[in-house]
């Protein structure tokens, strides 16, 4: 973190006191994903690519560093790089279609 | 406590909306001209739309005691149709003359096509002759760090360009990084469920520096929160950071951008 970023003179905090501050957010979001995927379980039908996507940025979660956001958002993402010829939908889906 | 919304489509946003955004400390508001979430017919759809932008909206926010600018263009979403994207594009430079008119944009790629590329560049162009600031959409989800790429090779290709003067807007945790190295300004944009959160924005904020960059709502006709900037500066003081720092970064930090206008004025050096 760089001197010039207003931020940087906050006394660092322990990994306690982050616990201490967004656990409790951080347990929700994790039964949601657990339940979400429950509910994928009991319905029928092949699986959809956004959740393809999805099961392979989980173990992501589990892998060292501080970027695991970035990395599973490069996961995602379209990797090539020309333009394209034209349009087919206005919307994005959250997980490249291509991703396999 | 204050702030600046820097990207909001008031618009789409109620009277109440106003009030509460006014009462959370907000001293003035920008809009990027963007898609109305159905396609316009023709350019006449956008004259009217530039009006609403320039003359009607600034009215509406004065009830409330706030300042209210704009940027102009046709968004990336109807930029396929180039013959369309001409007759807007010919329309702007007369509204550029009203006096709260910041710049060009919300401007950059949807879908990273031909098309599209053409019209921004064509802004682009058009932001250097007339000399304006330029405030960049960058595409949704998967298509993010694609565009986002591509819109910086045409900056970068154009040597009017300062990047100083241009925000990159809607950056995530994998593309900040290159927009800042890259000299432009970022923009964090709050959203409920796509783009970033309050908490990964202030993650953000603490991971790099933090000198150019600016976090909005983007608060429009979608599931959008007005009130997400200074939910934002909750955050970073729950952390610990001081009221000082987050003044630098929510207001400090836009007013700074947003000066290179000469049409824009600093809401405390007005009062
Ligand atoms: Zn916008």
């Amino acid at each position: 973190m760089s001197d010039s970023n207003p931020l940087a003179k906050t006394t660092p905090r322990s990994r306690q006191q982050v616990a201490n501050l967004h656990f409790m957010d951080a347990r929700y979001k994790l039964l949601d994903l657990a339940a979400f995927l429950d509910r994928l379980e009991r319905a029928s039908g092949p699986e959809d690519h956004r959740v393809q996507g999805l099961r392979k940025a989980l173990p992501l979660l589990l892998e060292g560093g501080p970027d695991r956001v970035a990395r599973i958002l490069h996961l995602w993402s379209d990797p090539t790089v020309e333009p394209a010829p034209k349009a087919d939908t206005k919307a994005a889906t959250g997980v490249w279609p291509g991703l396999k | 406590m204050r702030y600046i919304e820097p990207h909001g489509h008031m618009v789409s946003r109620t009277t109440d909306d106003y009030q509460a955004m006014v009462l959370a400390g907000c001293a003035a508001i920008c809009e990027p001209a963007f898609w109305a979430g159905f396609d316009r017919k023709n350019a006449d759809g956008f004259h009217d739309y530039f009006c609403q932008l320039t003359q009607h909206e600034p009215k509406r926010a004065a009830k409330f005691g706030l300042p209210h600018y704009c940027w102009l263009c046709i968004n990336p979403k109807e930029s396929e149709d180039l013959a369309l994207a001409a007759d807007v594009l010919a329309l702007i430079p007369e509204f550029l003359k009203e006096p709260t008119v910041l710049g060009i944009g919300e401007i950059g790629l949807n879908k990273n096509t031909r098309n599209e590329m053409k019209v921004l560049e064509q802004h682009v162009e058009l932001a250097v002759k007339h000399r304006q600031l330029i405030l960049v959409h960058t595409p949704h989800l998967e298509d993010k760090r694609k565009g986002t790429r591509l819109i910086m090779d045409v900056l970068r290709a154009h040597a009017g360009v300062q990047p100083g003067r241009v925000i990159i807007d809607h950056v995530e945790e994998h593309t900040v990084g290159e927009v800042l190295d890259a000299g432009f300004w970022a923009g964090i944009t709050l959203y409920p469920e796509s783009k970033a959160t309050p908490v990964r924005a202030v993650d953000m904020l603490e991971n790099y520096a933090a000198q150019r960059v600016w976090l909005n709502s983007a608060c429009d006709w979608g599931v959008s929160d007005p009130l997400a900037v200074p939910k934002a500066a909750a955050e970073m003081r729950r952390r610990g950071h001081s009221a000082e720092a987050v003044d630098a970064l929510l207001y400090g930090n836009p007013v700074r951008f947003l000066s290179q206008s000469p049409n824009f004025k600093d809401p405390q050096a007005v009062r």
